[in-house]
């Protein structure tokens, strides 16, 4: 595949396509697909494909629904979570609107209640995830798959057969190698691009229905990126930063423009719109392909597991291969789990690592870009 | 060539002018006001009248109102500024520098003379100037008058950290007829336990703590911030003109590197 258009092009066009993809939710709807909306990095997104349904990501990443989501959950409750409800409840999410099940798992203390709320009013099918990784974690995890796989069967009715499974965990270790592919253009010094623009693709990306042309498309981006890079484009050289933390989109983007405004280029994202996702393939050749998903995605190293061992793995492996100056974490506020692993990614950064870290707390409000500006502005001078 | 610096806080904007031998030969505070643009047209207006040419000088501005200084060649934040004011001050290059600002306290760590890491106070005005002023202004004093009580009163505390909440708290002491200089103290020990809890979040490192930014003339603060970090802690006058003065510092630098070029 040939990308024709100019990468600035492409880059807009990743940034439009959540809004695009609005229409082509409704329109997968008409041709008879069924649609499963997920919150989680932790959704094994193989079983809902080889059920024939597409899969769409609901996390909502606006405040606009905030003030009627505090008529049900508390005030102090993180944003991600409140904004995600009230959305869901006023039917304002397309995405929403048009999933026939939506996919909930046992993370966090606050999305767990959310959901219980949720499914007052939606079909919400609630996965048992185990805050261990350890062996009886995986046989517990293991079996919620198998149940959710017995669930789709069930309301789709239709058969999720080894073959069709197999084939799913084919296409989506494909598309994880195609955005990984991508995002290591990322490894160059001089960076080639923006890291904002990086992201917009990284995000863009996932809510693209026909996951079939994804492999083809990143790998196609990213050897433009290559070929424009090794014809002298690139950005100037910049401190380069890895940001970590909660999920970031929509709202909390504000963090990646206050790096790269002020002189800083964000050259990897250790969270789930960034290696989270993508880095652990699922083992397509194990001979019981369940215990391969469940433990892939039991693997993905999120601060609700204690100890969350994964996730440092991760992040000592990026700060290396990506040359890192500095690690800018992102926490959303009253997000315990993520707020009270800053401690421990601190120490690890700066103590094993030894680099500058900051952890900046924010929420999906425009009120405190001034006070992140200063915040980032001082961190990238001190570099 | 003069250097200035000027550093625009959300309670009071500071001036400072260096010489080519980066001497301090002009200083200035005067209160923000509602407007930073106007703030920053008046002070245009006391160098000038000084006989600061600002065609033969390189300007850097800094604080939270930075950007509203139209003729500033260049803006650096305040925690930069302030380490390098510091560093400037008191001679020394390593330590921790403690600044009590307006609507943000920030803690610094120093090693040979560079910002090695800072932590600041989040949406929260407990432990800042302005958690001061507020209670000052409750009780009907200054917020140096209110220092200078705090020396001599004791046994009351205020739990709240909202101050707000904490004005509440001292308008009912106030009411049940608590001594002032115990309402002082109490008010002294919150804003301390706040700025030191904060500092708690830095790791130790060698050197001493100096204290920057409005405050740093109150001995008494200067006083139980250091019995509770278990250090000496050193102040200045000049500690208020730190911001600026680091800017002027880096106004300095960035002239000289252009005139290199």
């Amino acid at each position: 595949m040939e990308i024709i258009k100019d990468l600035p092009e492409v880059f807009q066009e990743f940034a439009e396509q959540r809004r695009n993809s609005f229409l082509a939710v409704k329109k997968i709807k008409e041709e008879g697909i069924p649609v499963v909306g997920a919150y989680c990095t932790y959704f094994p997104q193989e079983i809902a494909m080889a059920a024939g349904a597409a899969t769409v990501g609901l996390c909502s990443t606006s405040d606009e629904t905030i003030g009627e989501a505090e008529k049900d959950l508390p005030r102090n409750l993180c944003p991600l979570i409140k904004s995600s409800y009230g959305f869901a409840k006023t039917d304002k999410c397309p995405f929403f609107y048009f999933s026939d099940v939506v996919v909930g798992e046992t993370t966090c203390d606050g999305k767990k209640k959310m959901y219980e709320y949720m499914s007052e009013f939606k079909d919400v099918f609630l996965m048992e995830l185990p805050n261990t990784q350890g062996e009886e974690a995986l046989k517990l995890w293991k079996s919620e798959v198998i149940r959710f796989k017995e669930y789709l069967e069930e309301k789709f009715q239709t058969e999720i057969t080894e073959e069709k499974l197999r084939e799913a965990v084919k296409l989506q270790n494909a598309v994880r190698r195609s955005m990984k592919s991508l995002y290591q253009v990322m490894k160059h010094d001089p960076a080639p691009v923006k890291g904002y623009d990086l992201f917009k693709v990284l995000y863009g990306s996932t809510f693209k229905f026909n996951k079939e042309v994804i492999p083809a498309e990143m790998e196609a981006i990213a050897k433009k990126i290559e070929e424009e890079y090794a014809a002298g484009k690139m950005e100037e050289k910049r401190p380069r930063i890895l940001i970590t933390g909660c999920p970031i989109g929509g709202a909390t983007e504000k963090v990646i423009a206050a790096v790269e405004d002020n002189g800083g280029i964000v050259t990897a994202f250790e969270n789930c719109t960034g290696a989270k996702t993508y880095d652990r393939l699922v083992d397509e050749d194990a001979e019981d392909i369940y215990q391969a998903i469940a433990e892939r995605y039991l693997s993905v190293g999120c601060s609700v597991m204690a100890p969350n061992p994964n996730r440092f793995e991760l992040l000592g492996r990026m700060i290396e291969e990506y040359k890192i100056d500095g690690v800018v974490e992102m926490t959303l506020s009253a997000c315990h789990t993520y707020n009270l692993e800053t401690r421990k990614v601190r120490k690890f950064v700066t103590e094993e690592k030894h680099i500058p870290y900051m952890s900046v707390e924010t929420d999906y409000s425009r009120e405190d870009i001034g006070q992140l500006n200063t915040r980032i502005a001082a961190f990238l001078e001190m570099l | 060539m003069y250097f200035t610096g000027i550093d625009i806080g959300s309670t009071c904007a500071k001036l400072a002018v260096m010489d080519e031998e980066k001497r301090l030969i002009l200083k200035h505070v005067q209160p923000t006001g509602w407007s930073s643009v106007d703030t920053a047209a008046s002070i245009y207006d006391r160098m000038k009248s000084r006989g600061i040419d600002l065609e033969e000088s390189v300007c850097v501005a800094t604080g939270y109102g930075r950007i509203s200084v139209p003729y500033a060649d260049k803006t650096v934040t305040e925690i930069t500024c302030h380490g390098k004011g510091a560093v400037w001050i008191h001679d020394c290059k390593t330590g921790m520098v403690i600044d009590i600002g307006g609507q943000d306290t920030k803690v610094i760590r120093l090693e040979n003379g560079q910002v090695k890491d800072f932590v600041m106070n989040d949406k929260c005005s407990a432990g800042t100037g302005r958690f001061l002023e507020v209670m000052a202004n409750s009780m009907a004093l200054s917020p140096d008058q209110l220092c200078a009580l705090a020396a001599s009163g004791g046994g009351v505390t205020i739990s709240s950290m909202c101050t707000v909440f904490a004005e509440s708290e001292v308008i009912s002491l106030i009411g049940r007829g608590e001594k002032r200089e115990n309402i002082a103290y109490a008010v002294a020990e919150s804003i301390v336990n706040k700025v030191v809890s904060l500092a708690s979040r830095l790791s130790t490192g060698e050197g001493p703590v100096c204290l920057t930014g409005g405050l740093c003339e109150c001995d008494y603060i200067r006083k139980i911030l250091g019995e509770k970090l278990r250090c000496g802690v050193i102040a200045s006058p000049e500690g208020r003109y730190a911001g600026a003065i680091g800017a002027a510092l880096t106004a300095a630098e960035y002239g000289m590197r252009k005139r290199g070029k």
